[in-house]
């Protein structure tokens, strides 16, 4: 009888900066000066960028928001690390992956806003993925490229603990090393999806060992300490890009509401909420910075003022784009080359809603044409004014859960 | 005795009293224990039944996949599918096997498992939260697709779906959660499958709706000149013909409205069975008003999809004036 060990592993937890902000130089990544105050400059946006979208959504200017309070340190460490012109492959809490990546903050209030204006790619930024778990699927594929291509680059999926239950994100994570894909599957641990904490999804010790089943490399992070995080995901994308994909858990709290329809207070205690308090990832950062003398009050105040300059222009920019919403354009992006029924749908719509545009005659008539006895008759109103900011529905009872999550 | 409640509270009332009644039943899910569901659906049923629901971890496939196992093997299983959009993440378990389990065991295996989840659109959600898949469902042979559109019915079917041997998915219209209280029967309140209800009667001009949809429907036919007979469908699969058939022979004019997009919707199965079975008794042709061939939108052109009262009440006019 044969009976020995045939494989063993370990994970690694990484940590450059403590809760006090103290530095292991041995841990500390290469970033200048100007660095370290873009990558405050950043966490700080991302803070600001949440309380006001989530304020836009509490007057009824804005829909459903999920905030990432709490995560900036996990998302700016490691968005940073990607070249501009690497994908970045979000789920849908990532505005300050978004913003990092140079999103403009209008376009993320956009997509809030229930405008498919704001999921428009400008640069090498996937739109936001609502359904959990599916995107790093897509980092596979699109790092599967650059393999095939044989292209230095890597691409790097963001998801959370949840995600981790899913089925694609095993396949994903699978897939790629088995094709040698250029992916970093970076999984924000924030301990919560909605009200399930992290020991429901599963009874593994550590996220990070779910590479090991992949025969891919798994390291932890402690997600609150952005030079940690640059550290690891620098590593990462490095490996990554040589076409060996990389598991990164960042261990991080999520420490506000999980979308603003949701309520924490349903299922975890203040207690649990100001345990992570104390671990702050900006607190922490400024903390180091004003040690390594790069900050002082002026300096934090200027970088105040600046960021609400931004959000304010920000935020009008988006309002106006929200009032500027055509209905009719719905039907303009299913297909490259709109087929000849979904034309003819469009163009009842136009007649009968009408957007500016007054239908013109078209081949074959529809029933609508026939009943008005073959006229095309156009009312043509402008919807310019709609008001799709009106927010009648949360008004009634049980505010929270109206829109599920 | 009757009490006035919600559709959600009605959802919930089934969900304890099947549970009382029958220890088989397991309600589980993403967040349907601790927090009591996202739209609060089994608020407290955690604590009265420790035993029969539980919390799971955030995987459809395995939701599904685990009930057909469950209810092939003495359970009762009532999964929660937090929004109908995430079916799809185990639509395969209820197509290749849950769907299947009795026909290709030539009826030695079934699976009575009832998949609860909040569908459809008007409540301003994220993308994906907001579809209309009714006919997705009904083209699968051997499931059950339900929809009530109030609160009594969403009582009564739902216990009849957790009573009934053969897997059934059961939508709730989001938007109708918390619309209006209503009148439910407190204690056993069964309303049987596959039964549709006529709900407004008249002579003109027949209506077919349901879910969300029948409100609309309503609306509409309230300011119309006509008088309409309307129809809830209730169960979309199998479906009721004979109420409907009997309705066009004797109006000789349909409208069918669903939310859902127009092409391969149920409108056209229905304008089917209307063209098999009563073809000679109309007199114009049968109207559709639908959602559009379009990827359901955010939420700022989402009223420009849905139809609305006003788009029935035309759909309704052509089919008077054909
Ligand atoms: C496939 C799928 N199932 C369920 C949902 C509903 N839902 C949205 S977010 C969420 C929890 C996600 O948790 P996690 O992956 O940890 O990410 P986090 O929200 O913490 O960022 C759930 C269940 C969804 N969007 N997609």
């Amino acid at each position: 009888m044969v009976r020995e060990q045939v494989a063993e592993f370990s994970v690694e937890y990484v940590q450059a900066l403590d809760e006090e902000g103290n530095a292991d130089e041995a841990e500390l990544p290469d970033v200048s000066d100007d660095e370290l105050l873009e990558l405050y400059r950043l966490m700080r946006l991302s803070r600001r960028t949440d309380e006001r979208a989530v304020a836009l959504q509490r007057r009824g200017e804005s829909g459903t928001y999920a905030p990432g309070t709490g995560q900036e340190a996990a998302q700016v460490g490691s968005a940073i690390a990607l070249e501009p012109d690497e994908w970045m492959v979000p789920s849908f809490r990532e505005s300050a992956a978004f913003l990092t990546r140079g999103a403009p903050v209008h376009r993320l209030l956009w997509y809030a806003m229930g405008m498919e204006e704001g999921a428009e790619v400008a640069d090498a930024n996937f739109p936001p993925a609502i359904p959990v778990g599916t995107q790093p699927l897509h980092a596979a594929g699109i790092g599967w490229g650059h393999e095939i291509s044989g292209e230095r680059k890597a691409a790097l999926t963001y998801f959370g603990d949840g995600a981790t239950s899913e089925g694609d994100v095993y396949e994903a994570m699978n897939v790629a090393g088995a094709l040698d894909a250029h992916a970093v599957f970076f999984c924000q641990n924030n301990q919560w999806a909605i009200s399930t904490p992290r020991e429901t999804q599963t009874r593994t010790e550590t996220l990070a060992q779910k590479a090991v089943a992949a025969g891919i490399e798994g390291v932890q992070v402690d997600g609150n300490d952005v030079l940690g995080v640059l550290s690891v995901a620098r590593d990462a994308l490095e490996t990554a890009r040589e076409g060996d994909p990389v598991f990164v858990e960042a261990l991080t709290f999520r420490r506000s509401m999980h979308t603003t329809s949701d309520d924490p207070s349903v299922y975890r205690t203040e207690e649990q909420e100001s345990e992570w308090e104390a671990r702050d990832p900006i607190v922490r950062f400024e903390a180091y910075l004003r040690d390594e003398g790069l900050l002082d009050d002026d300096r934090v105040e200027r970088i105040t003022d600046e960021i609400e300059e931004l959000l304010a222009d920000e935020i009008d920019r988006a309002k106006e784009g929200r009032d500027r919403v055509v209905p009719a354009e719905m039907f303009d992006h299913v297909f490259a080359e709109t087929p000849p029924e979904l034309q003819r749908q469009r163009e009842t719509f136009r007649r009968e809603e009408g957007d500016g545009e007054v239908a013109t005659a078209e081949e074959g008539m529809s029933g609508e044409e026939r009943a008005a006895g073959g006229e095309v008759t156009g009312r043509g109103d402008v919807r310019e004014d709609r008001e799709t900011a009106e927010d009648s529905e949360t008004s009634e009872d049980e505010e929270v859960s109206d829109r599920g999550e | 005795m009757a009490n006035e409640i919600r559709l959600v509270e009605a959802v919930r009332q089934a969900l304890r009293e099947e549970m009382a009644r029958d220890e088989s039943v397991v309600v589980y899910g993403e967040d349907v224990g601790v927090s009591g569901g996202v739209f609060r659906a089994t608020q407290e049923l955690q604590d009265e039944f420790p035993e029969q629901v539980y919390d799971t971890p955030l995987a459809e496939a395995a939701i599904l996949g685990m009930g057909v196992g469950l209810g092939a093997t003495g359970f009762t299983p009532v999964p929660e599918i937090q929004f109908a959009s995430f079916a799809y993440q185990g639509f395969h378990q209820l197509v290749q096997h849950a769907s299947r389990m009795r026909s290709r065991t030539r009826g030695t295996l079934g699976v009575p498992m009832t998949v609860r989840t909040p569908y459809g659109g008007g409540i301003r959600a994220l993308e994906l939260h907001s579809e209309s898949f009714e006919a997705g469902f009904a083209h699968v042979p051997g499931l059950k697709t339900v929809v009530p559109s109030n609160p009594a019915d969403a009582k009564g079917l739902l216990t009849s779906a957790i009573r009934d041997p053969d897997p059934v998915i059961f939508l709730e219209p989001t938007s109708r959660y918390r619309a209006s209280r209503e009148s439910v029967p407190e204690g056993d309140h069964a309303v049987p499958l596959g039964e549709a209800e006529v709900v407004r009667e008249g002579a003109d001009v027949t209506v077919v709706a349901w879910g969300a949809m029948l409100h609309e429907a309503m609306d509409a036919v309230e300011d119309a000149e006509a008088d309409a007979e309307v129809i809830d469908l209730r169960t979309v699969s199998p479906m009721d013909s004979a109420t409907i058939l009997e309705s066009v022979r004797k109006t000789g004019r349909c409208v069918v409205v669903h939310e859902a997009p127009r092409t391969g919707g149920l409108a056209a199965e229905i304008i089917a069975r209307i063209n098999d079975d009563a073809l000679y008794h109309l007199e114009a042709p049968v109207e559709r008003v639908t959602g559009y061939d379009v990827p359901f939108p955010m939420f700022a052109r989402e009223e420009a999809y849905r139809p609305d009262a006003e788009r029935i009440r035309r759909g309704i006019e052509r089919a008077l004036s054909a």
